[in-house]
């Protein structure tokens, strides 16, 4: 099968619900082992820290939430643009699904950092660099949820979000490199790409775990609330209702 | 384990208040939307139901 048939196979809202069906237990019972598995890891059984004592086993869900937050908005991005370029309406239903949840893990990732906030560094907030973008990519999802709610005519708002999406894109290294690029509170990255992280593996290997399990409980999410439009906007198509 | 006890875990050293707040925060927020997607879904399949079972009266009548 060439690449195109495969990609085009892929755009069918039919194909999807299918494989979206199949797929989401499987991804339900992983999120539910590995953040199980994590969080009770990285709460009872990695060591304190020796600078933040047991405030720090707030990593275990600031790190991957802040983490989703920004992946989802990528992905977000790329889903408009390929709804605008190829007319992929699946696409769209993906983007479209994915502003709610990458507002929520964003939203996760501030609240837990202005807890961990309060006992390291004495305060909640700091108008910082990272605090600050980090703050404008929530901006940026409820923007474009509101941009898609206020325009009536699908195609238009999707257009809309699609193009605000790509503008926000710009945010993004940003926030990856604020706490290189400015004088900032936050510390800097815990994971580098070709680099050890400066924490024993008794301290990142939970954060591993409950990182892949944020992940999986996204994809669940995401197949969820992306089956959800298609049984919105399918309605009233045949093959869905034989399916019911 | 890296706590003694159990007083000793859920107080996390003076901690507890923060981690346990941020993890519960965390916990709510997440179930909200795994609700919100349940929610929806079976709303918009029993919409379906409907669609599907006016058509079967229409082309019986």
């Amino acid at each position: 099968m060439n690449f195109s048939a495969y990609f085009h196979r892929w755009g069918s809202p039919k194909y999807f619900h299918t494989y979206a069906t199949r797929l989401s237990p499987w991804l339900a019972g992983f999120s539910v082992v590995l953040l199980g598995v994590g969080m009770i890891w990285g709460l009872a059984f990695s060591p304190s820290d020796y600078q933040q004592g047991d405030s720090f086993r707030i990593i275990y869900i600031h790190v991957p939430a802040a983490s989703l937050g920004m992946s989802i908005y990528v992905l977000m991005a790329v889903a408009s643009v390929i709804a605008w370029v190829w007319k992929i309406k699946l696409s769209d239903m993906v983007a479209q699904s994915c502003a709610p949840l990458g507002a929520v893990f964003t939203v996760i990732a501030l609240i837990t950092g202005a807890i961990w906030g309060k006992p390291t560094w004495g305060t909640w907030w700091e108008w910082d660099a990272r605090l600050t973008s980090m703050l404008i990519l929530l901006f940026l999802y409820l923007g474009i949820i509101a941009l898609r709610s206020a325009i009536e005519q699908r195609e238009v708002a999707a257009k809309a979000a699609g193009v605000l999406a790509l503008v926000g894109l710009v945010n993004l290294p940003i926030i990856k490199y604020s706490v290189d690029w400015w004088k900032t509170l936050h510390q800097s990255s815990t994971f580098k790409l070709l680099e050890k992280p400066a924490m024993p593996p008794e301290m990142w290997l939970p954060l591993l775990v409950t990182m892949a399990g944020f992940y999986c409980l996204f994809a669940w999410l995401l197949l969820r609330y992306t089956t959800n439009e298609i049984l919105e906007r399918e309605a009233k198509s045949q093959w869905l209702q034989d399916r019911y | 384990m890296a706590f003694s006890s159990w007083t000793d875990f859920v107080s996390m050293g003076g901690h507890g208040v923060y981690v346990w707040s941020a993890y519960g925060v965390t916990f709510l927020l997440l179930l909200a939307c795994v609700w919100v997607g349940q929610r929806r879904a079976k709303k918009l399949i029993q919409r379906i139901k409907k669609i599907a079972e006016r058509k079967t009266y229409a082309s019986r009548s």
